[in-house]
């Protein structure tokens, strides 16, 4: 699981070579530490509205070193442009030409956050061409940044400020390092729900979260991170992989509870599980899946139903059971854990690419139900992420996958798990039925 | 009494209540867990004693979360056991998650080792000594300690003696070329030269146990087994360990017709008459297996789930030597005993968990306590002590198909009761009740009364 490639262009004559021959150049990225500062210089913030002033206040009540005009040559940790005020498409080069005039000081590792309104029918054509714009800007201007930079979007719908919890929140997943393999991505901040954490430390302690497919890869990893975020875990894998459950278990000091997901009563036995041991059950992180890679002219009936059965219907019987349960919540969460083979599609991938597409469907069609009870329902999709899984992919083949993204390199396990952690805490209420890539501004499907 | 056996009034007499007193508290059942065993020379061949045993302990610590919990004591052991093994069950609780300030303590009583270990330490929580307890038991044929001969044990122990050169080379002198040969571990009694099996072979032939009835426990026995972990029964009871997810002795498929058409390894010498195979006895096996016991408080402290009780045990031991009873019969005697005790009889017992040492050894207990005659001269009884009911007996499968690492069979039976009993529970006001009922070597046996919670 080591990207030789990128170890080597990361130190002396590899360095070199790399930069003169024109090869890819992989960072090495900036992720996230319980304790780290949470960016690496001072922050510009762009903009004019009223939106700007109030955001640039907070951002200074976390004493951060906040500038509303970046001085030449002093290296930026990040820059946030706020455009939620741009009516026509005009209004959008001041600010961006700003923008671009502190790029070439920007830092290692450093963010670069659009935040804006999303367009909809019910705009004016001009704002809406305004707003869409920036959409198009951002993904562009990612695949500009170089040295380990993302730039990402926020998107505030309705009435929402840029200052409600969630906004806030958003803001500091992008700007820290758990948003590493993040990049050319927006996240829409659809309501004011949401809480911001005692600890930023710490925004899951209390809560009790079940991450299905636990015993090793993205699973475990996610299990390594919410415990690091406070939570207390329930873990469940298949009985078969009970003994690498048991290893994670004791790592993160939850219990663990071998059981076939794909079973009708699986989400009682979670809930029954939850609640007599640890008195409640907060989250639910669906991470379980399967590949049975075939192509559609050799599918049978044993590789498509699997697929389907585990890595969607499963999750759509225990939400159910998640839903009708009074021990769920208060202001539930729920994670699933989409691919964006399931955006773009994937030769041989037929099955999973339905399932992972009906994760994302899901996801949709379940926010407003979760709703109701201040809960959430998202979806993380990744992108080429090292594991075992992609170890086992042909040499050539993982080499194009895992460079062909804006950062030139696959993700870690621990990214995908960042993204769930965020999403799963409490401050992320107001950010319900969305799907969160995480895959480096993957070309595919982008 | 005066009767040519063993009296089933103990110390305390009879008329005891299962209520143990007003001093005493209740210990129960938490769960178990346990690795899958493994016939010999098979998936765990390279693994030791320790490895098992930590890898038990650390499937039960989490199934439970007791990461760095201090648990009041572990007692565990292996009848199969290496010198270096001395401190085994605390090298274990070292090698785990749970705290190192957790005391353990080896234990040693054949086959009965972990059946003992839950009694002992259940009764250590009822006193208010302990208010929580891991009990267990492991073995491995595969990773068995080979002895050398005794000529060369003398010799090496005279030349760390030896001061001079000449010295040495007189002792080394006294070594002899067959000295040299290692002593495998072998099963057979020291007070008979008979193994186990040529035991059985014995009470079988005298209880005119029949080959087809052997055969339809072997049968039984792997049928319920399967089906057990077909229905899921073992998802918080076993945890996979090198690469085994179920018992590697367990043969889903075995019919009646495969088991018969195997040729007798025991009892040879009784021609025609031999009914004891490899598919009616255990094989050599290896494995582990831990128990969780607590007091009420200990377990609702920590929301744990409440199985069953242990409610009371009984250990007998007979004299096989002068062929008075067969090796292997010793529960026939504790089993009434017990039973009296509390005023129970066989009918009061919703589930028998009788070890399936042989088939052969179950048939047997079942014939003597069907035994008018025996039960009069014997037992000390008007008649028969009674008929168990098979429906009732090895529900969920038994040692001939899950397999006997010997001192881990007494956890994986109280583990699999305790579930049984606890999804049974109370019906017309009574508890569920089961029964264990262990045989081990040196005519010894241990049973004991567990009771749904």
């Amino acid at each position: 699981m080591t990207d030789k490639y990128a170890q080597l262009v990361n130190q002396g004559l590899g360095r070199n070579v790399a930069r003169k021959l024109g090869l890819p150049q992989p960072a090495v990225l900036r992720r996230y530490k319980p304790g780290q500062p949470l960016i690496t210089g001072p922050i510009v913030v762009q903009g004019d509205s009223a939106a700007a002033d109030k955001l640039a206040a907070e951002l200074l009540a976390w004493d951060l070193d906040v500038r509303r005009h970046a001085v030449p040559r002093e290296k930026l940790g990040a820059i946030i442009l706020v455009l939620d005020d741009v009516a026509r498409p005009e209004d959008l080069e001041k600010p961006v030409l700003a923008a671009g005039a502190s790029l070439r000081d920007l830092a290692p590792g450093a963010r670069v956050l659009t935040v804006s309104r999303p367009a909809s029918e019910a705009d004016s054509p001009a704002a809406a061409a305004a707003r869409q714009g920036v959409d198009g800007f951002l993904r562009s201007l990612a695949k500009e940044l170089r040295a380990g930079a993302t730039g990402n979007g926020i998107l505030l719908s309705g009435d929402v400020e840029p200052t409600s919890p969630s906004a806030l929140a958003a803001v500091r997943f992008f700007l820290s390092g758990r948003s590493a393999f993040v990049d050319g991505q927006f996240l829409t901040v659809s309501s004011t729900d949401g809480q911001l954490p005692d600890d930023f430390d710490r925004p899951l302690a209390g809560k009790v979260a079940v991450v299905t497919g636990a015993a090793r890869g993205i699973g475990a990893e996610i299990a390594r991170t919410l415990h690091r975020d406070g939570a207390t875990l329930v873990l469940v894998d298949l009985p078969a992989a009970g003994d690498h459950l048991a290893a994670v278990a004791n790592e993160v000091k939850g219990t663990a509870l071998q059981l076939d997901i794909s079973r009708d009563d699986a989400g009682q036995r979670i809930i029954e599980h939850a609640v007599q041991r640890h008195r409640r059950l907060d989250i639910m992180i669906h991470n379980a899946g399967i590949t049975r890679d075939k192509l559609l002219a050799n599918m049978d009936h044993a590789r498509w139903s699997s697929v389907i059965n585990i890595n969607i219907a499963a999750q759509l019987r225990i939400n159910e059971a998640l839903l009708a349960s009074e021990h769920f919540g208060p202001a539930p969460r729920i994670v699933s854990v989409a691919s964006t083979s399931g955006i773009a599609g994937n030769r041989g991938q037929t099955n999973y690419a339905a399932s992972k597409g009906g994760v994302m469907g899901m996801v949709r069609a379940t926010a407003p139900l979760l709703a109701a009870s201040g809960g959430t329902i998202n979806a993380v999709a990744p992108g080429f992420i090292e594991t075992e899984m992609t170890e086992r992919i042909p040499f050539a083949l993982r080499e194009i996958a895992r460079r062909a993204n804006s950062l030139q390199q696959g993700g870690k396990a621990s990214d995908v798990a960042e993204a769930i952690s965020f999403l799963a805490s409490g401050a992320a209420g107001g950010i319900n039925g969305e799907v969160l890539r995480v895959c480096g501004q993957n070309m595919v499907g982008a | 009494m005066s009767i040519d056996g063993q009296s089933i009034t103990g110390p305390g007499e009879s008329g005891v209540t299962s209520a143990s007193g007003p001093a005493l508290r209740r210990a129960v059942v938490v769960g178990g867990n346990r690795i899958p065993f493994a016939r010999a020379g098979g998936s765990y061949a390279k693994s030791s004693n320790q490895d098992m045993l930590t890898a038990a302990l650390d499937g039960l610590i989490a199934r439970f979360g007791l990461q760095d919990e201090r648990v009041g004591e572990v007692a565990a052991g292996a009848v199969l056991k290496h010198s270096r093994d001395f401190n085994l069950t605390r090298e274990a609780v070292l090698g785990s998650a749970l705290s190192a300030e957790t005391p353990a303590y080896d234990l040693q009583q054949a086959c009965a080792t972990g059946l003992e270990t839950v009694v002992g330490l259940a009764n250590k929580i009822k006193l208010g000594q302990i208010d929580s307890a891991i009990a267990g038991g492991v073995d491995s044929a595969s990773d068995a300690p080979v002895v050398v001969s005794e000529g060369l044990r003398e010799v090496i122990l005279d030349l760390n003696r030896a001061k001079t050169i000449p010295q040495r080379l007189q002792i080394l002198s006294r070594l002899r070329p067959k000295d040299l040969a290692p002593l495998a571990p072998g099963t057979a009694e020291p007070r008979t030269g008979l193994s186990m099996g040529e035991h059985q072979a014995l009470t079988t032939a005298q209880w005119k146990v029949s080959r087809e009835a052997q055969d339809e426990v072997a049968l039984n026995s792997h049928r319920n087994l399967a089906a057990a972990y077909e229905s899921g029964f073992f998802d918080d009871l076993v945890t996979p360990y090198r690469g085994l997810a179920r018992d590697g002795n367990l043969r889903a498929d075995t019919s009646i017709e495969k088991l018969a058409a195997l040729k007798p390894v025991f009892g040879r010498n009784l021609g025609a008459d031999a009914t004891m195979t490899a598919g009616n006895s255990t094989p050599l096996t290896d494995g582990a297996s831990t128990v969780l016991l607590a007091s009420d408080e200990w377990a609702d402290a920590r929301d744990l789930p409440k199985l069953a009780a242990v409610v009371d045990a009984e250990a007998a031991a007979v004299d096989f030597v002068h062929g008075k009873d067969g090796l292997l019969m010793a529960p026939v005697f504790a089993v009434p005993r017990l039973l009296a005790r509390h005023n129970l009889t066989l009918a009061d017992i919703d589930f028998f968990e009788i070890h399936e040492a042989f088939a052969a050894t179950v048939l047997s207990t079942l014939a003597a306590w069907e035994d008018e005659e025996f039960g009069r001269t014997r037992l000390g009884l008007d008649g028969a002590f009674g008929k168990v009911d098979r429906a009732r007996l090895n529900v969920n499968g038994s040692s001939l198909a899950a397999g006997h690492p010997f001192a881990a069979t007494g956890g994986r039976i109280v583990a699999t009761l305790a579930k049984l009993l606890h999804a049974k529970g109370t019906s017309d006001g009574r508890p569920a009740r089961g029964l264990v009922s262990v045989c081990a070597a040196g005519g010894q046996g241990v049973v004991a009364i567990l009771e749904s919670l």
